[in-house]
């Protein structure tokens, strides 16, 4: 479904990527592991046409994107949530959930939209005209994700959506990713708890200082030795 | 001073005030969401009074249509300001489309110089304006009473586009994050759009105004006003529209009453608006209804 080649994204000086390549399969979750500064969020940053890119190519249903407005790139059904959720803080819950359907003009799919939100998150039902910068962290996260389902993604990009979380919150996240996928919605996930993100995931990549250093099926990579030091605690395997 | 004369005065300053809040409008919402003090905004009026103008003395069209057209076109104008000159360095520093604000401002004050000369003209104003009702002994100008309804119109209009409508929101959005507004699918460089022709045809619904009270035409004619609708921004909490709509009433009020009751200080009338300005920038940078949002 998504499939990128050879990418390469500089800042200014500085190489961020250099030549990421990666595919991400219909209705699967892929993860996308790293540490800080290794390039995750670059690398979907370019797919939804945040970054510029240098070279290489990025293939969305077998057509290129490099290049589109970023509107465009949502437009497709390729929907990213950033990292730091960012909710618009000075509007209301609702408010922030019909931005994610600006283009659904529609009464009754909007309504059908705002009804499958609140029911997979009830806890922000009775806040609806709350502005969502009283919200807590856990809360905004889910806010954030409600947000993306109201613009019907086919394919979601979620860049770091267990950070900053209580462990009891990163759970509920974890099940909500991946209730969404078995409603037929395809997942690029980037993580750095990696432990969780492997046991959800049908495919993962690690990405290290720009490039990607390992992949595999989610259960493979968690058994790698290098994932197991680096990323997981050498007690935890 | 004596009652009829306050209330004389209060009426004079009601309609100064309004005008100055409809130009404010369009300043604050600009500024809300590009956080760019949009100084060819003022100019705006100027051009507004003389489409109108050229509409009605020149190819001698029905006032109303004149009118419409005058704000059609100044929307328009906006728009192109906007795409033509602060779009194409949107990602420079901000100080970059200061300077550039300030070039658009000189560019129209000097097309207009050119192209209609420097020789003031006087604005043909339609009789349903020109009348005068007097209560007593106060005389209230039925433009008086059309420049009060026509802002207050405007200003709810204004305010329940912001609040209600989808493409409100999203200029609200797009004044807190411009790049999480893009992955909403949402295109932002037609919000800004919107932005510049919604406060632009205010500026031009109070120009027209502005000339039928003021009905001398001059390219520079938007320099003071402009000035002004931007304290009157500040004032009332540069980003919030009814702040602006208040500021510019408090101003409008004050200029004329404290001439009113000072005759001396008439000399310093335009400068009772930047001493208003000081005080508020010392006492509360935020306007009188600016507020601090939660992060
Ligand atoms: N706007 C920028 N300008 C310059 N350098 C940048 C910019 N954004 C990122 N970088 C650099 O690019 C590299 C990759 O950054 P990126 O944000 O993609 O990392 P990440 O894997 O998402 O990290 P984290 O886990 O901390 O979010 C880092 O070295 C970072 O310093
Ligand atoms: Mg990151």
């Amino acid at each position: 479904m998504l499939q990128i080649e050879d990418l390469h994204v500089n800042y200014g000086g500085i190489r961020a990527l250099k030549g990421v390549s990666l595919r991400v399969g219909a209705k699967e979750i892929v993860s996308l592991l790293g540490s800080n500064g290794a390039g995750k969020s670059t690398t979907v940053r370019a797919i939804s046409g945040l970054v510029t890119t240098k070279s290489g190519s990025i293939l969305f249903d077998g057509k290129p994107i490099n290049g589109l407005a970023p509107h465009e790139i949502q437009r497709l059904g390729l929907v990213h949530i950033p990292e730091g959720r960012k909710v618009f803080a000075n509007l209301t819950i609702r408010e922030n959930l019909l931005m994610g359907a600006y283009y659904t003009r529609e009464k009754t799919q909007l309504k059908k939209l705002f009804g499958q939100v609140y029911d997979m998150f009830p806890s922000l039902v009775s806040k609806t005209q709350q502005l969502a910068g009283t919200l807590s962290g856990g809360e905004q996260q889910m806010l954030a994700i409600g947000r993306a389902i109201m613009s019907q993604p086919r394919l979601l990009m979620m860049d770091e959506p267990s950070l900053g979380l209580a462990p009891m919150i990163v759970a509920d996240v974890f099940r909500i990713i991946e209730k969404i996928r078995n409603e037929g919605v395809t997942i690029f996930l980037i993580e750095q708890n990696a432990n969780l993100a492997l046991k959800i995931a049908d495919y993962a990549f690690l990405i290290e200082n720009g490039t990607i250093s390992l992949k595999g099926r989610g259960s493979e990579v968690l058994k790698d030795p290098r994932v197991k030091q680096a990323y997981l605690g050498s007690v935890s395997g | 001073m004596d009652y009829s004369f306050a209330l004389q005065q209060l009426v004079y300053g009601l309609t100064l005030g309004c005008l100055y809040g409809l130009l404010a409008i369009g300043y604050t919402m600009v500024y809300g969401v590009l956080r760019l003090i949009n100084f060819a905004h003022g100019d705006l009026l100027m051009v507004s009074a003389y489409v109108a103008f050229f509409g009605i003395a020149i190819f001698g069209v029905a006032w109303p249509i004149s009118f419409i057209g005058s704000v059609l076109f100044t929307a328009l104008l906006g728009i192109l300001i906007d795409r033509g000159a602060y779009k194409p360095i949107r990602k420079s520093p901000r100080i970059n489309a200061l300077i550039t604000a300030i070039g658009v401002s000189f560019l129209l004050e000097n097309l207009g110089l050119v192209l209609i000369g420097g020789r003031p003209k006087s604005f043909p104003a339609p009789g349903l304006f020109s009348g005068s009702i007097v209560i007593g002994t106060v005389n209230i100008p039925e433009l008086s009473i059309w420049v009060f309804i026509i802002t207050l119109v405007l200003l709810v209009l204004c305010v329940l586009v912001v609040k209600r409508t989808r493409i409100g929101i999203a200029m609200r959005a797009l004044s807190r994050d411009m790049e999480t507004v893009t992955l909403m699918g949402i295109d932002k460089d037609r919000v800004i759009s919107f932005t510049f022709a919604l406060g632009s045809s205010l500026a031009a619904a109070g120009g027209i105004m502005w000339c039928m009270k003021y009905p001398a035409l001059e390219p520079f004619m938007g320099v003071i006003p402009g000035l002004k609708a931007f304290v009157a921004a500040v004032l009332g909490g540069i980003g919030n529209i009814t702040g602006a709509a208040l500021g510019g009433l408090i101003l409008g009020l004050a200029e004329v009453l404290i001439v009113a009751v000072e005759p001396d200080w008439s000399g310093y009338r335009d400068a009772i608006a930047f001493f208003l300005m000081i005080i508020i920038l010392l006492t509360r940078p935020t306007g009188i209804l600016g507020e601090r949002l939660p992060d």
